[in-house]
């Protein structure tokens, strides 16, 4: 398998009974830019650590660079980069003096270090602040300054554990453009986490949905889109829900509160009928199947309030951790 | 080795830009020298046997077993400057000077063994896990860590040797210079335990614990404020399991020159549990893994 870059065999883990990744087996090619995408807690953190040997295995196997993780870590440690969950950069240090530091563990001689690191700072634009202490940088800065650590020893496989986690839409456009870029180069594999669904769409080349430790669905946005199918039709009203479920082409119906999200095939041909059974209708949305359907429909849960009460918890930790 | 000297500088220079951490530090071990030491042993409070006057007597009894006469031993304490700072002498040193070895040692050990607990900090905050994922192994990281503590105990023991100076007990400046040679392996042992504890933890609230059962009992058995050889058998033999009593003795026999402990006992002990405490460190952070 010369073009893969990372292979799992039913890799696992499991912390006092929970199983948080359950029997994974997995091939990504070179050059992929792969999406793991799930609720909290589904094991998307545990699975890469275990690539990134921060984490051993339960059980089964798993190659990064041809290399198997278990067997020599430093050697898969040399070809991999990190972008973490939480800030893992030192505040009392300046911006220079983190990646001059990371340089150094990475073995990167004196001269190749200055110039990777001016590079880096440039690629990420950060020049101008290189020499502040990064207890002053914003929290997209923050990001920005450990995607360049990340990339400062020319990883094969660059991770991104949940890279936009808590930033602005600005700063997080920002830094969908920088991967975007990256992946153009063809010459580096990235596997991202995230939760939003417009971030997985718009970066990945490959997504796999992860829910209870396994993947759940695996393939391209479109494939994923295709495999739920349809429409989704949204009526407001006074629902007759039984009266629905007897169309044959609805696939599915989640309903509620007076409000009601069907996914229908070719629901262009099919309204008028589907308004005739539907009962009182005071209002009626039409729309193309997003990621976020795919994932409602493969994990059953509604990723949104999950993800902003989150969104919000750790921020809160993250304040009351900082000082 | 490049990986070693990468953790060292960065240990170093946090060191350096926490200002409030070296200063804060000091505030116990000043206290105690300031407050404590000039107040037992003076007029108002009498302590009819000052541990002073057991220690001399000890001290005595142990030089002459070792075959040397009683005079080599008085002129020494004769020789040695007394300073009168409303304390009432005690032949030869104030209850201040007596334990300033101890205090200094003291400083040793609350600064190695707050920057090794400081690990757990690292490891809440994701900062550690940037190290666990260079291709540098636990055990460069261990002794990167470990070294990169001397620095900023040695930092807090000069500071206290000047303050020692200027106040309380002028040392020529060998003996200032010994003092700091060797509080090096000092530190080093005491920042072992630091960080072995500290990998193995996984909140800061254990911090206060360590503090509570670890620390000021490694403090308050080594004799520091008082003279092991004249207190009750129990807190003698806690005392001789305990790295800190040589330490303090060894300072002792530096600054005020006497010791119960022949330095090459002192020597010894020190040594072994430097190495001791490396393999349980190397040991340690060799399991060190993620724990969410």
């Amino acid at each position: 398998m010369p073009s893969l870059i990372i292979h799992t065999e039913k890799l696992s883990r499991r912390f006092d009974g929970l199983i948080a990744v359950n029997e994974i087996s997995l091939d990504i090619p070179k050059g992929e830019v792969f999406g793991l995408l799930g609720p909290n807690g589904a094991g998307k953190t545990t699975f890469i650590s275990m690539l990134s040997t921060l984490l051993k295995p339960t059980s089964g196997r798993a190659w990064v660079a041809g290399i198997e993780v278990s067997n020599d870590s430093l050697q898969v440690r040399k070809n991999i980069g990190i972008v973490f969950q939480e800030p893992s950069v030192d505040d009392l240090l300046t911006g220079r003096e983190n990646l001059e530091l990371h340089a150094m563990l990475y073995g990167m001689a004196r001269d190749e270090r200055k110039k990777r690191i001016s590079e880096m700072l440039e690629l990420v634009s950060l020049s101008a602040r290189a020499d502040s202490f990064v207890k002053t940088y914003s929290g997209g800065m923050r990001r920005r300054l450990e995607i360049a650590r990340g990339l400062l020893h020319q990883p094969k496989v660059l991770f991104l554990d949940e890279p936009t986690l808590g930033l602005d839409p600005a700063a997080r456009k920002i830094i969908w453009n920088y991967v975007k870029n990256l992946s153009e180069t063809g010459d580096i594999t990235i596997i991202l986490t995230t939760h939003y669904m417009e971030e997985a769409d718009f970066l990945c080349d490959r997504i796999g949905i992860i829910d209870h430790g396994r993947i759940v669905q695996l393939g391209s946005p479109e494939e994923l889109k295709r495999k739920v199918g349809g429409d989704i039709v949204i009526l407001e009203g006074t629902i007759e829900i039984e009266a629905l479920k007897g169309l044959n082409f609805i696939k599915s119906v989640h309903a509620g509160n007076g409000k009601a999200e069907i996914t229908v095939m070719d629901a262009a041909d099919n309204l008028p009928v589907l308004l005739k059974h539907a009962g009182e209708i005071d209002r009626v949305e039409i729309r193309p199947v997003t990621l976020e359907d795919v994932f409602l429909k493969f994990t059953g849960h509604e990723i949104k309030n999950e993800e902003s009460q989150d969104t919000i918890f750790e921020r809160i930790v993250s304040v009351k951790t900082n000082k | 080795m490049n990986g070693i000297y990468a953790i060292l500088l960065r240990e170093v220079k946090i060191f350096f830009r926490e200002k409030e951490r070296i200063i804060s530090i000091l505030v116990s071990p000043l206290l105690f020298l300031f407050v404590i030491g000039r107040s037992i042993g003076t007029g108002a409070n009498p302590v009819r046997d000052t541990p002073v006057e057991v220690a001399i007597k000890n001290a005595e009894n142990i030089q002459i077993i070792e075959g040397q006469t009683k005079d080599s031993l008085q002129s020494t304490v004769v020789q040695a400057r007394p300073i009168s700072n409303g304390a009432s002498p005690v032949q030869g040193y104030t209850y201040q000077q007596f334990i300033f070895p101890g205090i200094l040692v003291m400083v040793c050990l609350f600064t190695s063994i707050t920057y090794g607990l400081y690990i757990i900090w690292d490891k809440r905050l994701d900062f550690l896990k940037e190290v666990l994922v260079a291709p540098i192994s636990r055990t460069s990281l261990f002794m990167g860590k470990s070294i990169g503590g001397i620095t900023g105990a040695m930092i807090e023991v000069v500071i206290v040797l000047l303050i020692g100076y200027f106040f309380i007990l002028p040392v020529p400046l060998w003996k200032f210079l010994l003092c700091v040679l060797w509080l090096i392996p000092v530190s080093y042992m005491v920042a072992n335990i630091g960080l072995s504890i500290g990998a193995r933890m996984k909140s800061m609230e254990g911090f206060g614990l360590v503090m509570s059962f670890l620390t000021w009992p490694m403090f308050f058995f080594s004799g520091a404020l008082f003279e092991i050889s004249g207190t009750s058998p129990v807190i003698k033999t806690i005392s001789f399991f305990d790295p800190m009593t040589y330490a303090v003795d060894m300072v002792r026999r530096i600054l005020l020159g006497y010791g119960n402990f022949s330095a090459y006992t002192n020597i010894t002990a020190v040594g072994f549990f430097a190495v001791l405490t490396t393999f349980i460190g190397i040991k340690f952070f060799g399991e060190l893994q993620q724990t969410k």
